[in-house]
């Protein structure tokens, strides 16, 4: 049996792994309720990492000693370049009308070149270290109060980065959005039916763009708090947050479109990935099989909910098509 | 002016390319009247009341609301009138609820509140007697309910004048009177409403006046209560028109497909066909004249084995072994390799009938892919073929590899034709063969189908110009509501007796 201080640490693993995918997760939410299927999450991801990891080195490079201006710098700059990427997407998909899937496709290609060519940057800008690091940026992102140090509960919830915290206050906030406001109901009438949209005044065009830039710039924020907290601000070309983003996807199909079904499934996801870590006995062969899991779940999870055909379970109508005015 | 109107459209003239749909009309709704606009299929009713929503804008013409002189360039222009059309292909979101799909797209000041949106729904349902329920999501609502939806819709945002286009189209009768009790409540409480349709008797029943275009004219109006089914079938068909459609007597006709009691039923369970009986002769053009969506796509699909049959026989008598076969129940592969020489030139020519990005060859391939060696496919046979239609139909195309998608319209249709009547069918049916074609192609088509005929073979030609049926076919079927409503000579019946025919159910006497 775990003794309770394993118990503790595979939890605490399994909050930050699911850090990274809800924020991947919320963000896909978003785009895919306007009809969109984004599957560039995890080059968005990767272009959030590596964006927010520039602005923390130039920073430490010049000298910058305040974690808290570190760590404005980082955000803003991991969103924006998420954003950027997000915009390519948008611009290929919806003006130039591409082909949703295969641009996203591109999109990771391209967000994990990227990313790996500024690292590598990096590194050489760095005088050729092993592992480049921003310790200061990052200190601010692993930061937590006494509260985290006090007894199993402090442990169990106060001892994560605010990111941790973020996620679930953007995800609960994206529940609001979508589900309690004018804009909202405009924006999922997009992704259901864009020529019901087009004909009730909507800007299907407006609210897709801004739907793609904001919502890349969410889920570049899991390629953030990866770089910064999860492997507390290093770079790693080792593709893992590939493997995160897509994960991030799949947990979007697993919470039926819905960002509070995020939260919990990112932590179940987070949870059955390192539970190999405290089972006995596991070769390197049966651990590879634990890791495959998060997938496991979110197959069983489509089979059931296509099988009870609940209408709001199912993923938006125009999920993936293009739109286009004039073909009636 | 005695009345005050509502709407006024002055000299609306409408073009799509080369095709006047609508040429200087003058149409008036009188405040609080209800006005049917009455016409045939593609008679331009649609189009006239489309830049009454927004949809279209006129190329010239003046339209007043209200006296006033208004633009309407978008849909949003149009409820700032005040006009709310409901169209015929409802536009709501079927996971939303009532409610959602009403305030869809408002803009509004304050806070979102669903809660008060519902209870002013649930007013002006109780003012007009609608049965919604606002919290009812869109599938799990009847057709009759998501067209009340589509009424709320408007009324919510304000609309006092109504277009309804053809809403009978998809009820019951029970339900189009309900409808019809809600548009009389709409008219007691002032608002001015005009219901497109074509359908006589409803025309008769709910309305106060009725306008009638013809091919994009205005032809005029009558009140309601001077006007029967008689007269107004006389403005809506007119007077004959020649075309000079070459049509030689046939040879021998012979009876080559019975259709004994045809009943069909669409996966929503409404009867599509309803004991429909007739012979197509070999030798001879068989029309099938009907306003649209009384069953002609699924007469048709039921022969080609694509359309499932709930009760009858198709019986094909084979002209080389003089052998009957009941073509029930077999698909169109079974269809062809029992012998029977069936082309079919659908509607859709080019989701049914060809494959818009390949080339003619590729397309003539469709019909041959199963010839050839092994794994390979014949390549050259469709090739010749391809070059054959090309030279001998005049197909306007760069090459036989060019993606038919590309073509106009009346070459793609030389291709689909000159594909289907190459494998010397016995059978040759065709849906709307010249639709959107200039007059050219046309008559290339038309003499097409002529020859097919000298040749022995039964062409079933289902058309929506009456002139054109009369002058081409040689006997008519009569199509309404599914049924037979008149098997008739081409040669000797006029124009209003078909347009009566049309628009009537099952007549005693068939002429």
């Amino acid at each position: 049996m775990l003794t309770q201080d394993q118990l503790l640490a595979l939890i605490n693993s399994a909050i930050a792994f699911g850090t990274v995918i809800m924020l991947g997760a919320i963000g896909e939410i978003l785009i895919e309720k306007a009809g969109n299927l984004n599957l560039g999450i995890p080059g968005i991801m990767y272009l959030g990492g590596i964006g927010g990891m520039i602005a923390a080195f130039y920073y430490e490079l010049g000298g910058g000693q305040s974690p808290v201006v570190g760590l404005i710098l980082s955000f803003l700059c991991s969103m924006i370049f998420a954003a950027l990427g997000g915009l390519i997407y948008a611009f290929l998909t919806i003006t130039l009308r591409a082909n949703q899937n295969v641009t996203g496709l591109t999109l990771t290609i391209f967000g994990g070149g990227v990313a790996n060519f500024f690292g590598a940057s990096l590194n050489t800008l760095a005088g050729g270290v092993g592992q480049i690091s921003v310790p200061v940026t990052s200190s601010a992102y692993i930061a937590y109060t006494k509260l985290g140090y006090m007894g199993t509960l402090g442990k169990l919830f106060f001892a994560h980065g605010f990111m941790a915290y973020l996620a679930i206050a953007l995800a609960i906030a994206m529940r609001y959005f979508l589900n309690r406001t004018r804009t909202g109901l405009n924006l999922r009438a997009v992704g259901e039916n864009p020529g019901t949209a087009d004909a009730a005044g909507i800007n299907v065009t407006k609210y897709k763009y801004i739907s793609i830039t904001v919502g890349a710039a969410i889920a570049g924020l899991g390629g953030l708090f990866y770089t910064m907290d999860y492997i507390k601000g290093t770079w790693a070309n080792d593709g893992t947050i590939e493997g995160l983003g897509w994960l991030a996807v799949a947990l979007v199909i697993f919470a039926t479109w819905k960002p509070i079904n995020a939260i919990w499934g990112s932590y179940l996801f987070g949870f059955v990935y390192w539970a190999y870590l405290y089972i006995p006995g596991l070769s390197r062969r049966t651990l590879e099989l634990f890791k495959m899991l998060p997938y496991l779940i979110t197959l069983i999870v489509l089979i059931i909910v296509s099988l009870r055909k609940k209408r709001e379970n199912q993923p938006p109508a125009s999920l993936g098509l293009s739109y286009f005015r004039e073909e009636r | 002016m005695a009345v005050p109107c509502a709407i006024k459209m002055e000299n609306i003239t409408k073009r799509f390319g080369k095709v006047v749909a609508n040429d200087h009309i003058n149409l008036e709704l009188h405040e609080g009247e209800i006005l049917s606009l009455l016409g045939e299929n593609g008679s331009g009713k649609t189009t006239l009341m489309n830049q009454l929503s927004g949809i279209y804008f006129p190329d010239e013409g003046q339209i007043y609301v209200h006296d006033k002189p208004v633009t309407i360039g978008s849909p949003k222009d149009a409820f700032d009138c005040g006009i709310g059309m409901i169209h015929q292909h409802f536009k709501l979101v079927d996971v939303f609820t009532a409610t959602e799909n009403i305030v869809l797209g408002l803009e509004g000041e304050g806070k979102f509140d669903l809660k008060a949106a519902g209870a002013k729904i649930k007013e002006i349902c109780d003012r007009y007697g609608f049965d919604i329920k606002p919290d009812q999501k869109i599938y799990d609502m009847s057709v009759s309910q998501k067209q009340t939806v589509e009424i709320v819709k408007v009324l919510y945002r304000g609309a006092d004048i109504l277009i309804l286009d053809e809403p009978t189209a998809v009820l019951t009768p029970q339900e189009t009177d309900k409808l019809f009790d809600i548009m009389r409540a709409m008219k007691a409480d002032g608002k001015s409403l005009i219901i497109i349709t074509h359908k006589l008797h409803e025309v008769l029943d709910v309305s106060d006046r009725v306008a009638v275009l013809r091919k994009g004219e205005y032809i005029g109006d009558v009140m309601t209560r001077d006007a029967d089914q008689q007269s107004l079938t006389d403005m809506m068909v007119g007077h004959s028109v020649t075309l000079n459609i070459d049509r030689p007597e046939p040879k021998n006709p012979s009876p080559r497909l019975e259709l004994r009691n045809l009943t069909v039923f669409d996966e929503l369970g409404v009867k599509r066909l309803d004991n429909v009986s007739f012979t197509a002769m070999g030798g001879e053009i068989l029309g099938v004249a009907g306003v649209a969506g009384s069953g002609q796509k699924e007469l048709l699909e039921s022969i080609a084995g694509l359309y499932p049959i709930r009760s009858g026989e198709i019986i094909y008598h084979n002209p080389a072994s003089g052998k009957d076969e009941n073509l029930v129940g077999m698909d169109p592969l079974d269809i062809k390799k029992a012998g029977v020489g069936m082309s079919f030139v659908p509607e859709d020519r080019l989701g049914m009938g060809l494959v818009g990005t390949m080339g003619m060859t590729g397309n003539m391939m469709l019909r041959s892919w199963r010839k050839g060696k092994g794994l390979f496919v014949d390549q050259k046979g469709p090739e010749d073929l391809a070059n054959h239609i090309w030279r001998e139909l005049e197909v306007v195309t760069p090459s036989t590899s060019f993606p038919v998608r590309r073509m106009s319209g009346g070459n793609v249709q030389k291709v689909l034709v000159g594909r289907e009547i190459a494998q010397e069918p016995a059978v040759l049916m065709s849906a709307y063969a010249v639709r959107g074609l200039d007059i050219n192609t046309s008559y290339a088509i038309y003499n097409l189908l002529t020859e097919e005929k000298m040749k022995g073979v039964a062409v079933i030609y289902v058309g929506e110009d009456l002139d054109v049926l009369l002058e081409l076919c040689d006997r008519l079927v009569v199509l309404c509501g599914g049924q037979v409503s008149g098997v008739v000579d081409a040669r000797r019946i006029t124009k209003e007796e078909v347009g009566l025919l049309m628009t009537q159910h099952r007549k005693e006497e068939a002429v």
